[in-house]
């Protein structure tokens, strides 16, 4: 991701130090495992108010490897209850002391790296290389980013006239829902949570049915950091309690994350209740190599080829997943011929191996879902370059959710090069001219992300202005420093993530309109 | 495939059609909406009739079992050159949409068809 995460992950096999952690629970494993997660709310452990739990399975080995609650609107109240009786204090909390709590939760997630690294890489099916060097990172940095940006932040004061002031205090909004996707779960998880506490909020987190357990692990390690109830975590279906979190009257904004239709419905209930909401709801995102890149080969030559076997990073769950490449015509035998050895070379195994590079779907529904994606292509004419099938990579490991990296040719109306496959599948076709690469570019129903390839400043400028997408990539493609601004254009979603702007989205502007003078209007 | 190519639209497989049937008979009928985007998106989501409010420019892509099935209007546009079967897959929802029974979730399979016979759904 960053240079200085690639440059980390790079060190563990330059230091031939490749290994396999060891699986949560296991002996001698980092990750203490139970057998039974409640929810977490106001600072404790609370059993699931019908007594319902369901399992967690590991996309390594699609086994079942604890339970977590399985919650009813009943725990959501809990967890509002305990959000609103921790509200009045923590809104009053002074900047110091908040961004101390936030710095608090980056040193503790520091502290504890690389066991968080190994739960979220057993949880999701991510490479443990990954989380160690991109996930964890990134959400440690998270925490510190919005701890400086809510100090920083000033409210305006604006001079009406000599003796009238108007003042501009940010408050906050109270409780926040929030709801996370499965693709990130500890890092999507710091995106919403930093900002809302930032901004003097207390939130009710569902983290995404797929992935509820190292959010968990999270929880277990904020003991004495964070104020109780500040932060709540309920877990259990989408729709039982994310549905009675988005329309609860007790919450006074409701973040989402995940696919259209939700989107859709999330807001629908923000108008009920007449709240905001912001909703990031994916992408298909296209990634433009321009003939310049093939003019010398060297280093840049190098990144633009990396640049496209991104799609494969976090095996393809990212909605803003590279997965469209759009490679100009009089390179593309000889780019594309460089980027399939390149693809040819990614190992796939063991999430936990560190040698690892591409790991296992998040369930199987995905695993599945990606199948019928690639037959669809085939259907429609597209030419599988390589991949294109479900990998079994270990014995033991025969259950888990693996697919190949997968490479189709083809056109953009194509349905595989329309819709978020939100997994390793690269759908690659070629344009002529400047005009027909940004035509292409835009010719999709969403707008998240972009990458932009080539030696020409001003043809990346042009075409990063002309491209409908919330970020443009310009020669680097995976990068999400906190602040920078992350966010879509079209149905790709509303409201922006990862910047001090973020602080706007959950805070009200409060206005003091002062008159100094002692003279009446005059009017009666 | 022989004979004239399928209009777009939708069917469903008999498993689809009872798990809709013991839907309705537990809660009353249903409705579904397909979705796009991150994460779970391309998965068809089921709700109880009148839960999502449906749009003047969504797309009534069939009924099923006198269910509704809509679709967005740009993503029709994407999607009207392959015919869906609503069938079950195994493993639960992962986003808000009914579970096709204990376990299970429902799912859309696309097969390729005559994309020229898409006007009839227009316009509704």
């Amino acid at each position: 991701m960053t240079n200085l995460m690639v440059n980390d992950a790079a060190k563990v096999d330059a230091a031939d130090n490749v290994k396999v952690f060891i699986a949560p629970g296991l002996e001698g494993s980092l990750v203490s495992l139970k057998a039974r997660y409640e929810n977490f709310i106001g600072g404790k452990w609370v059993p699931p108010v019908k007594g319902e739990y369901m399992d967690d399975v590991s996309p390594v080995d699609g086994k079942a490897f604890c339970q977590v609650a399985r919650s009813t609107k009943e725990d959501v109240e809990l967890a509002l209850d305990a959000a609103h009786a921790a509200r009045v204090a923590w809104g009053e909390t002074s900047l110091t002391d908040r961004a101390k709590v936030l710095n608090m939760i980056a040193d503790v997630l520091e502290a504890n790296l690389t066991m968080l690294a190994v739960a979220e890489s057993y949880e999701n099916g991510k490479p443990v290389r990954e989380t160690l060097a991109a996930d964890l990172p990134l959400a440690i940095d998270h925490f510190r980013y919005f701890a400086g940006a809510t100090r920083s932040l000033e409210g305006r004061t604006t001079e009406i006239d000599k003796d009238t002031v108007a003042f501009h205090f940010h408050e906050p909004l109270g409780v926040v829902g929030q709801i996370i996707p499965f693709n990130f779960p500890l890092l999507m998880a710091a995106w919403k949570i930093a900002p809302a506490l930032a901004a003097g909020n207390c939130t009710v987190l569902k983290p995404a049915s797929p992935t509820p357990w190292s959010i968990l692990k999270f929880a277990e390690l904020l003991d004495g950091i964070v104020p109780k109830g500040v932060i709540n975590v309920v877990t259990g279906p989408g729709a039982e309690i994310g549905k009675a979190l988005a329309t609860s009257p007790r919450i006074a904004k409701i973040g989402f994350t995940g696919e259209t239709t939700t989107g859709r419905l999330i807001m629908q209930y923000a108008a009920q209740n007449l709240i905001p909401s912001t909703v990031e709801l994916g992408g298909k995102s296209p990634n433009i190599f321009f003939a310049d890149v093939m003019n010398a080969d060297d280093e840049f030559l190098d990144k633009a080829i990396e640049g496209l076997v991104l799609y494969a990073f976090n095996k393809g769950e990212v909605c803003t997943c590279p997965s469209r490449a759009l490679i100009q015509e009089s390179i593309y035998d000889k780019f594309m011929e460089r980027c399939l050895a390149r693809i040819a070379k990614i190992t796939q195994g063991n999430p936990l191996d560190t040698s690892t590079m591409i790991g296992a779907q998040v369930s199987n529904q995905q695993l599945e879902k990606i199948e019928s994606y690639v037959e669809i292509g085939k259907q429609e004419g597209a030419q599988v370059l390589i991949g294109g099938n479900v990998a079994t990579v270990d014995e033991t490991l025969a259950d888990g959710y693996y697919f190949e990296p997968t490479v189709m040719k083809g056109h953009n109306k194509m349905r595989v090069f329309q819709e978020e496959i939100f997994g390793p599948v690269l759908a690659v076709t070629t344009f002529t001219d400047e005009a027909q690469a940004l035509e292409i570019a835009n010719d999709s129903l969403y707008g998240l992300g972009a990458g932009v390839w080539t030696r020409d400043g001003n043809l990346a400028y042009r075409m990063g202005r002309g491209i409908k997408a919330g970020r443009v990539w310009t020669n680097c493609y995976h990068l999400y420093p906190a602040g920078a601004a992350f966010g879509g254009y079209k149905i790709s979603g509303i409201g922006r993530e990862n910047h001090q702007m973020m602080l706007e989205h959950y805070s009200q502007t409060k206005n003091l309109l002062v008159s100094y003078s002692t003279k009446p209007l005059g009017f009666f | 495939m022989t004979g004239p190519p399928e209009p777009p639209g939708i069917d469903a497989t008999g498993e689809a059609r009872s798990a809709i049937a013991d839907l309705v008979s537990a809660g009353g009928p249903v409705m579904f909406f397909q979705s796009g985007g991150c994460c779970d998106g391309s998965l068809p989501m089921c709700f109880r009739q009148g839960e999502f409010i449906i749009g003047d420019h969504d797309v009534l892509l069939g009924t099923i079992s006198d269910c509704p099935f809509y679709i967005d209007h740009r993503q029709y546009e994407v999607w009207k050159g392959t015919r869906l079967t609503l069938d079950v897959g195994a493993g639960e929802p992962e986003g808000f949409s009914l579970a096709a029974g204990p376990g299970l979730h429902f799912i859309v399979r696309s097969r390729v068809c005559d994309a020229s016979a898409s006007d009839q759904f227009l316009g509704n």
